[in-house]
């Protein structure tokens, strides 16, 4: 707990040294690309590049949360059969390697998608999804998971006695809004939004493959024609210095904005029960949820349609790629959970919690060009890179993830010590037992949610894992892109289809406890 | 103690091995060393006369090498960069890490190339590809396709070789015009990829009509998939060249070993598998001639390429017309 004068708590020290491990992964690694560099000033196209960074992630951020929240609030109060399924459905997107979920979105909504086939059939004018818009719908696909099941815990972990104390004084549900609903979404929203948006500012080949053109220029591209074509690491490490700068700002702007909804404590009755069943609400939340996971499911069908023929055509490279991947999936979701249960409970009960806090999202913000090509720089005199592909890759992917688990767990940490917190320490409750009896047990189903997120993460990231690979390193996304490269897209597709099963399937099996928690 | 050991044992063992066999490093783009990639075939000939080990290592694409080199610098345990193409070979001379080959093989390239840091191993034209069942008449220009309603993928020349060979392309037919002609091509654009995989997968999965790929590419779909549906357009200002070259480097502490494997490189045991694992044409046609699907691919009627000393400038200036043009 809060240390006297002079004394840093253990709890402290341990947010503090995982802080400061990031802050030396982001900045060191940026500094060694400075280090190596020879002038390189921001030119004009690139003010025009951070404009559309900025611009995209923004209405990226809003439109995921916005849509999110009545799709949450209906899985929320409805109970239907399936309804698991679906939620742990719906947050495959989200997984999904980022070209292979283009390509599925395409084919429902490209210009010989199904969309468009529909309605032309119907006489209708086609749609174009190239363009601004495009760009967002495909974050909206990417990151609408996410925010969803921000959401939806949220919604969650409003105690079962708040609703029942509302439904006995007769609340309408403006004023279940008012005062239970609205102070919810208050706590979760701008979190939820600085993930989306943070995640959204390292765009590249989405923005860019979606956007139509030089218009969907991002920071990201415009780092990796520096390090590439023109080999101006000065330029790429400004660039990607300006990313870092719009995600601490981000960061302190949500930090101004949360506010702990404070409901107090329940008695861990779990779900929803009471909620107006009036026709009209039930047809709301019908429409919500098929819409959602209408937009979220179909394009992964698709994907998983075009990868079945494509079986039959595996090389056999996959199977030790697909091992390598589970390999540093496991190591990377072990480092990542522990650091950020370290980094969350210093924000929660230790000091400096701002600043660890605000740390603790950078790598969401890090181009994976500069970390990689940094990385690379600073192991290089010592060890030959392909010998570090497989480490390198573990740790990036869990640097990566960590803010993803700190946002997730930090909302239930936080209201686990706001209710139980002072009866805990006056009952001398502390260090170690303190985790075991309390946090543990009320964390456990944010904590499966989170270590699901983060293996299925490293299993389908790129990352850094390019840069480094040599003969032996390959990995399965990896193996994806030279299937492609090589005109095999059915093998592509094959192995895309059991990438993307194998990433869900972790994450299902992690993620189970979450859904425990969910069920009544 | 088992474990000190051990690795007393290990480093013995280490240190006897690479007594025994030297090693060379060559540094290659990713498809080239991938199972079904010229890797392996060409590992195997090559240790099977210099008894060394060859061992490759990966980074991206022919962009990625050069950065790569250059920011290890001198100290770079690479012996042989295998993979630059003619865009990139002046940066590559400019950064003064390469060493001259010293040889004059022969080839069978379409234009004289000669350079005394690197020697070519297999070239292709860039063209855009289409499906004839579904294009029955294409373009023949990109006049003729800037004027039409056709729809096309291409990739970004700031993140893909290929991208940047077709603004390469459009300078090189048009020169100064070249801004006019991207102007009036903003409109066949479906959008723009970040590498020819996406672009390629996207024309596959018919979200345009043509794609910007090579004059080999229905070769692969012909021999690998027997599909003689899809062909090259025919550009009557001709096919702008890439020639993919490899080079040694300076630093390089295997120097002979180095000069033997890019001998070997203009040999019938590495060039036979260029065709249909790298899917170019090879710098020498092989004894035995290529592939029998080759036959049916269009021959330009005229060959662009710059000369290495001035690409570098147009690849600057060609890519900020490209940039301007489709950006308005």
């Amino acid at each position: 707990m809060a240390s006297r004068t002079g004394k840093i708590s253990p709890t402290t020290a341990g947010g503090v040294a995982v802080a400061a491990a990031l802050m030396l992964l982001c900045f060191g690694t940026l500094a060694a690309v400075l280090l190596r560099a020879s002038g390189g000033a921001l030119g004009p196209s690139d003010a025009a590049a951070i404009r559309f960074t900025v611009a995209q992630a923004a209405v990226s951020a809003v439109v995921s949360v916005l849509l999110a929240v009545p799709v949450a609030r209906a899985l929320a109060r409805r109970r239907f059969v399936g309804r698991h399924l679906l939620i742990t459905l719906m947050g495959a997107p989200f997984l999904v390697p980022v070209i292979v979920a283009v390509l599925g979105l395409l084919q429902v909504f490209g210009r010989s998608g199904a969309l468009n086939t529909a309605l032309v059939a119907l006489g209708l004018p086609a749609v174009s999804i190239y363009g601004f818009h495009g760009v967002v719908l495909a974050h909206l696909f990417f990151n609408m998971p996410l925010a969803l099941r921000m959401i939806l815990q949220g919604w969650q972990a409003i105690p079962a006695e708040r609703f029942r104390v509302a439904a006995s004084l007769g609340f309408a549900p403006a004023d279940v809004l008012r005062h239970l609903e609205r102070p919810m979404l208050r706590d979760v929203l701008p979190g939820a939004m600085l993930v989306i948006f943070t995640l959204c500012l390292s765009s590249f080949a989405v923005a860019l493959t979606l956007g139509g053109g030089p218009r969907a220029t991002t920071v990201e591209l415009a780092i990796y024609q520096a390090l590439r074509f023109d080999f101006d690491l000065g330029r790429a490490a400004a660039l990607s210095a300006v990313q870092f700068v719009l995600c601490a700002s981000a960061v302190l702007l949500s930090l101004r904005f949360a506010k702990d909804a404070a409901f107090g404590a329940g008695l861990d009755r779990g779900g929803i029960h009471w909620w107006g069943v009036s026709r009209l609400s039930v047809l709301q939340d019908s429409a919500a949820i098929s819409l959602a996971a209408a937009f979220l499911i179909l394009p992964l069908a698709m994907v998983a349609a075009r990868g079945v023929p494509g079986l039959a055509e595996l090389p056999v490279a996959v199977w030790p790629a697909l091992a390598r991947s589970l390999g540093v999936a496991a190591a990377s979701t072990a480092i990542a959970m522990f650091a950020a249960i370290v980094l969350t409970a210093s924000v929660v009960r230790g000091r400096y919690a701002r600043p660890i806090e605000v740390s603790a999202m950078l790598p969401l913000a890090a181009s994976s060009l500069v970390l990689g090509t940094g990385l690379f720089l600073i192991v290089r005199p010592w060890i030959a890179a392909e010998h570090l592909a497989l480490p390198v890759t573990m740790l990036v992917n869990a640097a990566l993830a960590l803010p993803f688990v700190m946002r997730i767990l930090l909302p239930n940490w936080r209201a686990i010590e706001l209710d139980y917190g002072r009866l805990a320490t006056s009952v001398g409750l502390t260090g170690w037992a303190r985790w075991r009896v309390l946090t543990l047990p009320r964390l456990r189903a944010p904590l499966g949610f989170s270590a699901g997120l983060v293996a299925a993460l490293s299993i389908g990231d790129l990352g850094v894992v390019a840069l480094f690979a040599g003969e032996r390193g390959v990995t399965l996304p990896l193996l994806v892109q030279r299937l492609m490269a090589a005109y095999r897209m059915d093998a592509a597709a094959g192995a895309a289809l059991v990438l993307v099963s194998v990433s869900f399937a972790v994450f299902w099996l992690l993620d189970r406890e979450g859904r425990r928690h969910a069920t009544d | 103690m088992k474990s000190s050991l051990f690795a007393a044992g290990f480093l013995c063992f280490a240190s006897l091995a690479s007594a025994e066999t030297p090693v060379l490093n060559v540094l290659t783009y990713d498809s080239f060393v991938a199972e079904w990639g010229p890797g392996p075939a060409v590992e195997t000939a090559f240790e099977a006369t210099c008894a060394c080990d060859l061992r490759f290592t990966a980074a991206g694409d022919g962009a990625a090498l050069l950065a790569r080199v250059r920011l290890e610098g001198a100290a770079s345990d690479v012996d042989v960069v295998l993979g630059l193409d003619t865009n990139l070979t002046a940066a590559a001379t400019a950064s003064g890490l390469f060493a001259p080959h010293g040889l004059t093989p022969a080839n069978d390239l379409p234009v004289d190339y000669n350079d005394p840091l690197f020697l070519p191993f297999d070239w292709g034209y860039f063209a855009f590809v289409y499906d004839k069942t579904k294009l029955a008449t294409p373009p023949t220009s990109f006049e003729a396709l800037a004027a039409s309603d056709i729809s096309i993928l291409i990739q970004d020349p700031r993140a893909s070789t290929p991208g940047l060979g077709l603004v390469m392309w459009v300078k090189a037919a048009y020169g100064d015009r070249s801004a006019d002609i991207w102007a009036g091509l903003a409109d066949n654009i479906v959008t723009v990829t970040p590498g020819w995989s996406e672009a390629y997968g996207m024309f596959l999965a018919g979200e345009a009509e043509m794609v910007l790929s090579y004059t080999t590419s229905p070769a692969y779909h012909l021999i690998a998939e027997d599909d003689d549906s899809k062909a090259a357009a025919a550009f009557d200002e001709g096919h702008y060249l890439q020639i993919e070259v490899a080079g040694k480097l300076a630093g390089s502490d295997q120097p002979a070993l180095a000069d033997q494997f890019l001998a070997f490189m203009g040999s019938d045991a590495f060039q036979a598998v260029i065709p249909q694992t790298n899917w170019m044409y090879p710098a020498v046609t092989p004894a035995a001639g290529l592939p029998e699907g080759f036959g049916t691919l269009i021959t330009p009627v005229k060959n662009l390429l710059f000369p290495a000393e001035k690409a570098e400038a147009i690849r600057v200036q060609g890519t900020l017309e490209w940039q301007a043009a489709l950006a308005k």
